[in-house]
């Protein structure tokens, strides 16, 4: 009974915009813990509004410092802002370095930016499980666009692109020729390419590649072709910053397009059917290994597929029988 | 799969000090000792380590101070907790300072000190055995 008054209380915080109950709430998800499906579920039909900005790119390529001179952008505009920032987790010990914010500075004091570092907790494609949660508790306490920057990403962490609706890569010069740019992967994702350190020897040449291998993509008549820009984004040194305006517009120019093609419905469809599937994948797994627990088939299973009596197929395909015809 | 809760523990320096090599290695050490630590950087207020706490949801602040200033912006930390009732994070502080200032820093309300050169277990055992929230 407790829980449940708990719960009232904290949606009703989070919806008139109270911090706390956010920055709880995030843990709790994080945590996965009791009662956050319950608060997520009631928060659900307060959000699908807010602006989401992808921010992706190796370490190092400077996505916070950018992410830092993009708020001041929105600020500007009047939005509020809310920012995920997202850091790796050890292997080994769980544990995380979270050093994002050291670069986010200039906005700690401003109360309409909330800023949550998350760690990926083992989750795979550059981002934390938590993320689709974060976001929605970040617009259900009043954020007008939640930027979305991953940990340091290589070749293939896209999961960006099922989260965001407009998705920034971030690229330093030097970083190859061409032929990287022309592969698969996470060069194909980008909505707006972002040269970074343009100030740096070779801005000419990788940019010069980039719109290059750009030209060379197919892309649809009408639909978005991706942009090209070129900044200088250093922190704590104003006169040094260039094209960040630049930026703000494509941005902007992007999001105007999601709205008048209709590529927006598109977006979210393919967001709300990769989340469904996350979340499938997880609860189908765990319910079964909870089916099994205690019976010591579990371990009968991996043990005969480890002596090549059994192989994972015929296990899943055998276990998933039981499960989707109990009456047989 | 990594998973249940995590200790998370939000690491800074305040005022006008450079030396941030014996908070780095803190951070790593906790990092090893599964916390998920934040940090702040160098030269930060203490509005600003508050409010990060807050939007972070920490267990724990910890400060490193290493130019002598612990007693001036000890109370100040402090202060401002008690201001955002912060009262269940655990405050600890570390570095450099005359062991006979301990007492007096534990009075203004840090929950534990450890002088430079403590060892690392004793720091991730104390903060896994004391920390205040009861989280959901």
């Amino acid at each position: 009974m407790k829980r449940k008054i708990d719960i009232d209380q904290m949606v009703e915080r989070l919806l008139s915009g109270d911090r706390r109950a956010a920055a709880r709430l995030i843990t709790m998800v994080e945590d996965e813990a009791k009662g956050h499906r319950e608060v997520m579920k009631r928060i659900y039909p307060h959000t699908g509004e807010c602006s989401i900005l992808g921010i992706t790119g190796s370490g190092g390529a400077g996505k916070s410092t950018l992410t830092d001179h993009l708020i001041r952008e929105f600020r500007k505009q009047g939005k509020m802002v809310g920012v995920a920032v997202v850091d790796p987790s050890s292997p080994f010990s769980g544990g995380a370095l979270l050093g994002d914010r050291i670069r986010l500075q200039s906005h700690f004091l401003d109360d309409g930016v909330f800023i949550r570092s998350l760690a990926s907790r083992g989750y795979l494609g550059g981002l934390s499980k938590a993320v689709y949660d974060v976001i929605r508790i970040m617009e259900a306490m009043g954020a007008d666009i939640v930027i979305v920057e991953t940990l340091g990403t290589g070749q293939d962490e896209i999961d960006v692109i099922h989260v965001c609706h407009t998705c920034l890569l971030v690229l330093t010069p030097g970083m190859g020729d061409d032929i990287q740019a022309m592969k698969a992967g996470i060069m194909e994702i980008a909505d707006i390419i972002v040269l970074n350190k343009a100030d740096l020897d070779g801005a000419e040449r990788s940019l010069r590649h980039l719109r290059g291998a750009l030209a060379m993509a197919c892309t649809e008549e009408g639909t978005w072709v991706p942009k090209v820009i070129p900044t200088v984004s250093v922190a704590n040194k104003p006169g040094k910053i260039q094209g960040l305006s630049e930026l703000a517009s494509a941005i902007a120019e992007h999001e105007q397009y999601l709205k008048d093609s209709g590529a927006i419905d598109k977006v979210n469809f393919e967001r709300v059917e990769q989340e469904l599937g996350l979340i499938f994948k997880d609860e189908l797994q765990k319910l079964i290994f909870k089916g099994l627990k205690g019976t010591g088939k579990k371990r009968k299973y991996i043990k005969s597929i480890i002596d090549r009596k059994n192989d994972p197929y015929s296990v899943v395909e055998e276990v998933l029988n039981v499960y989707l015809n109990p009456g047989k | 799969m990594v998973r249940n809760k995590k200790i998370k523990v939000l690491l800074s320096k305040v005022g006008l000090d450079g030396h941030d090599r014996g908070v780095k290695v803190i951070a790593s050490l906790l990092k090893e000792a599964g916390m998920e630590v934040i940090y702040l950087g160098m030269y930060q207020t203490e509005q600003n380590i508050v409010k990060a706490a807050i939007d972070e949801d920490v267990d724990v602040i910890g400060v490193s101070y290493l130019s002598g200033e612990h007693l001036v912006f000890t109370p100040k930390i402090v202060e401002e907790m008690k201001k955002n009732d912060l009262d269940d994070v655990l405050l600890i502080a570390g570095g450099t300072f005359p062991p006979e200032d301990i007492p007096a820093m534990e009075k203004m309300g840090i929950d534990k000190v450890f002088r430079a050169g403590s060892l690392t277990e004793p720091i991730a055992d104390y903060i896994k055995n004391n920390i205040k929230k009861g989280k959901e």
